[in-house]
Parts: structure tokens; C-alpha cells; sequence
């Protein structure tokens, strides 16, 4: 009696959880079976396979998973490693600790789209950028970094916005760090390099866990950064999966197109997320 | 195993003044231990001994080696934390054996040196366990064989027992005084507990303000103290101060009347004869009460805790000075009558109100 209870008390909750995820999974599979041209409205109907095929040939398809993939593990690497070195540097007591802290973590509070303007014009422009600039002081020609390195450029810009997401989690963490411990090495005789190994890494592992599972789930849907800066190019070089499907839905009108590549995105996400799962997921378990 | 040299060791943080200048000097093979209340500086001393602070004034010596600027690691102490500090991803053999790894011992004679701590300290069944799966009893155990694996030159105790439940710090201690014997290294320990104090020290260091009081045995301190502190802070309950006037003076010895207790003389024997007139304490423990004695003093008891064995009656003078006597469990003593508490001149101290100091 009191299960029944319990479950009709939380049906409500359950089913729009439910219709909240199922009704646009299902339209989006429902629309990736169909031929749906916003330019030709009157040409519809069932196509099976045919909108998945159009996307798998595209020869956009391959090279936008491998830069999806490339760019979500150099960003991973990147932040991961300099927000440890950050994370570890300001962990201690030294004056206008607090305000290096603020200025280290405001990028975060940035708007992607704000932050992508923001190198575009001021960073890696040819002529005003400061990279444009510091090459000239040295004499050297300055790189026109959104042709000839636009994928690098993406890299460097969702870096430089999401560092300060993991010297915020890592920083509060280390804070936690029993000070007795670390005199108990120091009297054991480990120096800094044995105590980070053996002391601080695994302490910080749950840590890097999380930052990495966010981290990944956030950055393979970068879309913003893109649009400002490259627009995928030159030619595809800078597109990523979820610039490919804006491509097609809004570039190409295609939304039987674009649906088939979100349903790959889902797939590709999910594979992601298993391997993770596995790899840092005893982690988390601990 | 080396004995400890302290030469007028001072340290400050941000401009106060912890440690005021400390000179001791410690024999190998011995166990020292610090006493004070809280804030004395006993453990600054220690970390400083371990090289977790630094130095600022004065040197210290490890044996032979002057250790005032060497690295903590470098010194060859071990130390036995409050918190135990175990490192918490390592297994219990992995703790023990990290001191050894950091200092390029390989890894057979690790093993070997583990296992034999580990049997001396009854973990042999636990060496694969991780800290957190243990109890608290046995993470001090695994804290103090991390020390034992080195074989340090002089172990420091930083409060070790002090986050155990009382039964198991009976113990404990038993075990730590039995490791000292077994081991016959030289210790240092630190406590603010004066029965820790007074069964494992060979010597006892009693702290106050960062500067020593008295250094003696437990036997000694409690005997012969050179100060109300030192009288007042080793033993328990505490020695019990009442004011005093020197009243006459006749050779060797001096006759003071107890100004709570106005007609009352005690009549004690000092080297150094006091003025007539001029104020005293005088001290009395309480187990130093005794039915027998010659001089008597009557007061009102406000509270009697029996322990069975013995019993503390807590009584005031009509002044309002507490006064606490051990009636050794005497049943006719009853809450809120007066009760006649006698002791011996020879028992008692006199104290300089002033400075404190003990008047021979």
C-alpha cells in the first residue's frame, strides 16, 4: 500500500522528467528519418537511412569528430596541468593573496561568446592583437593565428576561459590537505617532488575527476567560440560536430540532416562518457 | 641514538615572543617530557627540535651535529603526531615503509624492517590495510611504528595519546614506556596530562610562558618543587596555597601563622630565616593530610567525591580560599558539617607570594 503510495506520489515528477527528455529525443529521431528541406517544404516523407548517410559522407564528417576530439583533450590537458601548477603556486600565504585569486578565476565569469570577441580582436588579430604586437617589438611577422592555427586558436580560447574552473576546484581542495601530513613527510624526508607523487596527487584525484567529467561534457558541444571566431574554417578546419550540425540545420536548411548528426552527437557523448565513467569512475567511488 | 643539546633557543611569530631563550641538555637514552597549560610553548620546542619551525636565536644539537638550520628530514628524529597524520592512499606497510623509500633503502631491507616493527607493535595482520580502515588505538600504533621503521636518533611524541578514549590511553601508555625499555632510544613527548607526565619521564621539563620552570625527575618535581607553579601543576589534585605571616623567627626555624585560620602556628625549618612580619604562602597536598598529625584546622566541607579507595573533600576557609583534602576514604566526613583536617609542618611548602619562588 504504502509503495503504491509512494510511487504515484513521485508519477508526477517522474513522467515530466521523462517527457522532458523522451519528446525531443523522439522528435529528433523522428525528424532524422525524414526528409525535412526548409527550402523545398513540399518534398517530405520516410527516407530510412538516408539523412545518416548524407551526414556520414559529408566530407566535413570525419574531420569535424577528429577536431571534436582533439580539441576536447588538449583543452583537458592544458587546463588540467596549468590548474594544478596555478593551483599549487598560490596555495600558501603571501600579500594580495586574495585579489590574485579574484583576477585568476574572473575569466570563468566571462561569456563564451564575450571571451571568443575578445581574443579575436584584442589577442590574435594580425594587427592590433597583442600577440600581433609583442611579434613586432621582437621582429618577427605576425602569425595570422584564425587562418593559419584556427583550431589552436579555439583551443587557446576555451583554455584560457575554463583554467580558472580548475584552480577553483583544485585550489579549495588542497586547502583541505592536512598540514600535519605534509610535516609528516617532510620529516620522512620526501622532498616537493615525492610529496606531490605520493601525497598531493591522490589527494587531489577525486578533484581531477570531476573537472575532467565537466569539463568533457561542456566542451563537446563548443559552439560559441567557433561561430565568433573561425566559423569552422578555413574550410573545416576549425569545425567541430555541433558546428557541422548548425552548418546543416541553419547553412544547408536541412534539419533531416542536422537531426541524424545531433543523433550521432548523443552517441558519440555517451561513448565519451562510458569510457570516462570506467576510467575515473573509481575515483569517484573512494 | 644521541643525546639533545639546547642553547638559549628563542623563537617568535610576528613579533611575539613564544620561546624565551631555553637551555637543556638531554642524555641518549633518555625520556624527556614536556609539561605545561596550553600556550607554554611545549610544542613550538618540540617542532623546532624536528625542524618543522625554524630557528630563530640559540643552537641546537642532535649528537655531535649542530642541527639548528638542517632540514627536517635531515636531523634524524622521528615524530609521532597528534592527528597521527598517516598518509591516507598508502596501506599501513606503505606508511611505515615511506621514510625508508624517501631515503633510497631497498626495498628488501624495507620489508625486513617493517615487518620487524610490526611485530613489535602487533600489526603484523593489519600491514595491508589502509589508515582509514582502522581504529584509533591501532592508527597509533601504525604512527609510532613509522617512527620505529627509521630508527631515529630521538623520537618526538607530539601529544599522542591525547585523541583516545581513556581506557585505551592506559594502555597506550603502558605500551609507550614498554617501547622505550625495549628500545632504550632517546624520546621526547610532549603532554599537557601530568599522570602521562610522571609515569613514562625519566625527567620531567615543566613549561611556562616558553620558559622551563624545573627540570627534574617526576619524584623530584613532586618532593622538592622550586616553585608555587611547579608545586601547584604537578600532582593532583592540586597542592592546596594558603597565606601565611612569619610570626617568629628562632635559628634555623621559622614560625608562620595561617591567616585564614588565625591562631594557628606552623613551625618550619629553613636555611634562610625570613623577617618577621613578612607575608608566605604555604602549600599542602591534599593526600598529605593526615589524621595523626600535630596541627589542625577546622573547616566547613562543601563537597565529598568518593572514589571509593579515596575521597577529596572541597572545603573553604572562612576568607573563601578553597582548600582540598584527601580523607582517604573516611566515611564519618559528611557534606556541609565541619570536619578536622590535620597535617605535619614537615609536609609543608612556603612559597614567596611575589615571585613564587620556593623559600628554603
Amino acid at each position: 500500500m504504502t509503495r503504491t503510495l509512494a510511487r504515484l506520489l513521485q508519477a508526477p515528477s517522474v513522467i515530466l522528467l521523462l517527457l522532458w527528455m523522451v519528446v525531443p529525443l523522439g522528435m529528433t529521431i523522428y525528424f532524422s528519418t525524414i526528409r525535412y528541406q526548409l527550402l523545398y517544404p513540399e518534398r517530405s516523407g520516410f527516407v530510412g537511412w538516408s539523412n545518416y548517410e548524407f551526414f556520414f559522407t559529408d566530407p566535413a564528417f570525419w574531420p569535424a569528430i577528429l577536431n571534436t576530439l582533439t580539441l576536447v583533450g588538449s583543452v583537458l590537458i592544458i587546463t588540467v596541468g596549468l590548474g594544478l601548477a596555478i593551483a599549487l603556486l598560490i596555495d600558501r600565504s603571501f600579500p594580495g593573496r586574495g585579489v590574485l585569486r579574484v583576477l585568476l578565476i574572473s575569466p570563468f565569469f566571462i561569456m563564451p561568446t564575450v571571451n571568443a570577441l575578445l581574443w579575436k580582436n584584442m589577442m590574435l588579430h594580425p594587427i592590433y592583437g597583442l600577440f600581433a604586437v609583442f611579434a613586432g617589438f621582437f621582429g618577427l611577422e605576425p602569425i595570422e593565428w584564425l587562418k593559419d592555427a584556427p583550431l589552436l586558436s579555439v583551443i587557446m580560447i576555451v583554455s584560457w576561459q575554463w583554467t580558472p574552473f580548475a584552480i577553483l576546484i583544485f585550489i579549495t581542495s588542497l586547502q583541505n590537505f592536512d598540514s600535519e601530513q605534509k610535516e609528516a613527510a617532510l620529516l620522512d624526508g620526501a622532498g616537493f617532488r615525492a610529496r606531490f607523487i605520493y601525497l598531493i596527487l591522490p589527494h587531489l584525484a577525486r578533484p581531477i575527476a570531476v573537472v575532467i567529467m565537466i569539463q568533457t561534457i561542456f566542451h563537446l558541444s563548443i559552439f560559441a567560440e567557433i561561430f565568433v571566431t573561425t566559423s569552422g574554417g578555413p574550410g573545416v578546419q576549425s569545425t567541430n560536430l555541433a558546428f557541422l550540425i548548425f552548418a546543416q540545420a541553419l547553412q544547408g536548411f536541412d534539419v533531416g540532416v542536422a537531426s541524424a548528426g545531433g543523433v550521432l552527437a548523443i552517441i558519440l557523448a555517451n561513448i565519451v562518457a562510458f569510457f570516462l565513467i570506467r576510467m575515473i569512475g573509481r575515483n569517484l567511488a573512494v | 641514538m644521541a643525546g639533545l643539546e639546547l642553547t638559549s633557543v628563542k623563537k617568535s611569530f610576528g613579533g611575539v615572543a613564544i620561546i624565551h631563550g631555553i637551555d637543556l641538555s638531554i642524555r641518549s637514552g633518555e625520556f624527556i617530557v614536556f609539561v605545561g597549560p596550553s600556550g607554554c610553548g611545549k610544542s613550538t620546542l618540540l617542532r623546532l627540535i624536528a625542524g618543522l619551525e625554524t630557528t630563530l636565536e640559540g643552537n641546537i644539537r642532535i649528537g655531535e651535529r649542530d642541527v639548528t638550520t638542517a632540514d627536517p628530514g635531515d636531523r634524524g628524529v622521528a615524530m609521532v603526531f597528534q592527528t597521527y597524520a598517516l598518509y591516507p592512499h598508502m596501506s599501513v606497510r606503505e606508511n611505515m615503509g615511506f621514510g625508508l623509500r624517501m631515503n633510497g633503502v631497498d626495498k628488501d631491507d624495507i620489508r625486513k624492517r617493517v615487518d620487524r616493527a610490526a611485530d613489535i607493535l602487533h600489526l603484523d595482520r593489519l600491514l595491508e590495510r589502509k589508515p582509514s580502515e582502522l581504529s584509533g588505538g591501532q592508527r597509533q600504533r601504525v604512527a609510532i611504528g613509522r617512527a620505529i621503521v627509521r630508527e631515529p636518533e630521538v623520537f618526538l611524541f607530539d601529544e599522542p595519546l591525547s585523541n583516545l578514549d581513556a581506557e585505551l590511553r592506559v594502555r597506550m601508555r603502558l605500551e609507550i614506556a614498554n617501547l622505550h625499555k625495549r628500545l632504550g632510544a632517546t624520546m621526547i613527548y610532549v603532554t599537557h596530562d601530568q599522570i602521562e607526565a610522571m609515569t613514562l619521564a625519566d625527567r620531567i621539563v615543566v613549561l611556562k610562558d616558553g620558559l622551563i620552570e624545573q627540570v627534574g625527575s617526576p619524584i623530584e618535581l613532586y618532593d622538592d618543587p622550586d616553585n608555587a607553579f611547579v608545586a601547584g601543576f604537578i600532582g593532583s589534585p592540586r597542592m592546596n596555597f594558603l597565606d601565611a605571616k612569619v610570626v617568629a623567627v628562632e635559628g634555623d626555624h621559622t614560625t608562620v601563622s595561617l591567616v585564614d585560620f588565625d591562631d594557628i602556628h606552623v613551625r618550619l625549618e629553613l636555611e634562610r630565616p625570613l623577617a618577621v612580619g613578612s607575608a608566605a604562602r604555604l602549600g599542602i597536598r591534599p593526600e598529605h593530610f593526615d589524621a595523626s598529625a600535630e596541627i589542625a584546622l577546622t573547616v566547613p566541607i562543601e563537597v565529598i567525591e568518593n572514589l571509593g579507595g579515596i575521597a577529596y573533600a572541597y572545603a573553604r576557609t572562612e576568607d573563601g580560599n578553597p582548600l582540598i583534602i584527601d580523607i582517604k576514604g573516611d566515611r564519618n566526613v559528611v557534606e556541609g558539617k565541619d570536619f578536622t583536617a590535620r597535617f605535619d609542618a614537615a609536609r609543608a611548602y612556603l612559597f614567596d607570594p611575589e615571585t613564587g619562588l620556593r623559600l628554603r
